[in-house]
């Protein structure tokens, strides 16, 4: 599933055991904001979501990574790069 | 006006409930006197050290004072300069010969502290383009280094080699790369494998730079850390240390046989723009590092007591963070903040200090009450620290286990 809808999907799925706060989980979702997400636990997603389409992920991207929307834009254009 | 200070309410609000349960503040001790390397007063108690990193016992040893009082009058207070203009007194050449003797390595340049080192040379050696490669549990000053530097950070789990490698597949091959490892890991006081983690780096054209803030002094032969005495110095590119932990004073270092090595002096911010060590801080490190190239009764003896602590400690049901003692740091795990917050009091109460850590510093959300062992811990003192231990966790309501 490499297409944005099915990257989205994916994402959810690895968010989702991360959510503590059990909050609606939306493309305007932000980590920090909504979920309350602590900088490790952003992190150790972001190591997942590497493994899980075997792309890289630069930390220093993060910054501008607020929402999960904004993940599921990164990451797919990282697949798609990929090819 | 927006409060700039108001994004810090949650942890005013989380310090404030902390201390609202009548604990002692974890993060504001002050020691009134300081009788010896293992012993001070705290709020009038006699109070037994068990959380300074001062591992070697050093920072009364009566040669480095000595030097550091001769130092002091001999050059004033301070070189009010950076290294590069007015800050490099003979003093300051002294130390990093010391240093360079120590290593057994040509080159060495000395920081104001451990902490800037790392800083300097991980956002100098890696730059637009580069990637550098990190440890999941790499220390602040390390993250610190890598937001710096405009490389691109890639993270891998904590001492995983298959994690290493999958992560430098991704890379571009032509790519420069800094693969960042620590000797000894400060918070669960884990060491790592090196042999494996530099193996696969070099196998990918990554450099090297290995922290030994936590090794220096008392791992492998000559005491240089723990890529000494795991056999890998000739594949390490730089070793960074401080001075602030063995070596008993306060500053950090890069040690390096890169031929180049003598430009960072004027590309590296962190060492630039900044002012020099006092040439008593220098003069006393100097001393202290040329001490514990021979050290090795002291080295013998900081082990024999970290057995103790670490074997007693597993004796009376503790939970610790490594099965065997390997490092001088002996981490016991707490279930939660509470239970730490009052233990931690509880021993301060009872004249043990030990640190308190607790996430985003610890990895992986434990909570920890940390102990760093010093060469000069009678087998007393750490027989009264375990009887302080098991009072406090009953004091606190703390669950021990069966010893296995």
């Amino acid at each position: 599933m490499t297409d944005r809808a099915g990257v989205y999907a994916r994402i959810i799925e690895l968010i989702e055991p991360l959510n503590a706060k059990k909050v609606a989980l939306t493309e305007a979702t932000t980590f920090a904001g909504d979920m309350e997400m602590d900088s490790l636990t952003v992190m150790d997603l972001v190591a997942s979501m590497e493994d899980e389409w075997d792309i890289l992920i630069p930390l220093n991207m993060l910054p501008d990574l607020e929402t999960i929307g904004q993940v599921a834009d990164a990451v797919h254009g990282l697949v798609t790069k990929k090819g | 006006m927006t409060d700039l200070l108001s994004k810090f309410d949650p942890l005013i609000a989380e310090h404030a409930g902390l201390l609202s349960a009548g604990i002692r503040d974890p993060f504001g001790i002050v020691m009134d006197k300081v009788l010896s390397p293992t012993e001070a007063i705290i709020k009038g108690q006699h109070t037994i050290l068990l959380g300074t990193y001062n591992y070697m016992g050093m920072t009364f040893d009566p040669d480095v004072v000595a030097a550091g009082q001769a130092a002091i009058r001999d050059y004033g207070a301070g070189t009010t300069g950076s290294r590069v203009l007015n800050g490099t007194y003979q003093t300051h050449k002294e130390c990093e010969e010391a240093l360079k003797d120590f290593y057994g390595m040509s080159h060495a340049m000395v920081f104001s502290t451990g902490y800037q080192a790392n800083l300097g040379m991980v956002s100098t050696l890696a730059g637009k383009g580069d990637f550098i490669i990190l440890d999941a549990d790499s220390h602040a000053s390390i993250y610190d280094g890598c937001k710096m530097s405009n490389a691109d950070i890639v993270r891998f789990r904590h001492n995983d080699a298959a994690d290493l490698e999958k992560r430098l597949k991704r890379l571009p091959p032509e790519a420069g790369k800094l693969v960042v490892l620590e000797g000894v890991y400060s918070m669960l006081g884990d060491i790592a494998p090196l042999p494996e983690l530099v193996a696969i780096a070099k196998a990918h054209g990554a450099m090297l730079l290995v922290d030994e803030a936590h090794g220096m002094g008392f791992f492998g032969p000559n005491g240089r850390g723990v890529y000494e005495e795991q056999g890998v110095a000739d594949d390490v590119d730089f070793v960074v240390g401080t001075f602030s932990k063995s070596v008993g004073t306060v500053g950090g270092f890069c040690v390096s046989n890169h031929p180049k090595f003598e430009i960072l002096r004027l590309v590296c911010r962190p060492y630039t723009f900044t002012a020099s060590l006092p040439p008593a801080v220098v003069a006393s490190a100097a001393t202290s590092i040329r001490k514990l190239m021979t050290a090795h009764d002291k080295r013998a003896r900081l082990w024999e007591a970290t057995r103790r602590l670490h074997g007693g400690l597993k004796a009376r049901g503790f939970k610790l963070a490594t099965e065997t003692p390997e490092s001088a740091i002996v981490s016991v795990l707490m279930p939660d903040q509470e239970t730490t917050a009052l233990m931690w009091s509880t021993l301060i109460e009872l004249g043990v200090y030990v640190n308190m850590s607790r996430p985003p510093a610890t990895p992986a959300g434990v909570f920890l009450l940390r102990c760093s062992i010093c060469a000069l811990h009678s087998d007393a003192q750490i027989d009264t620290v375990l009887g302080k231990f098991e009072q406090a966790a009953q004091m606190a309501n703390l669950a021990l286990h069966e010893p296995a």
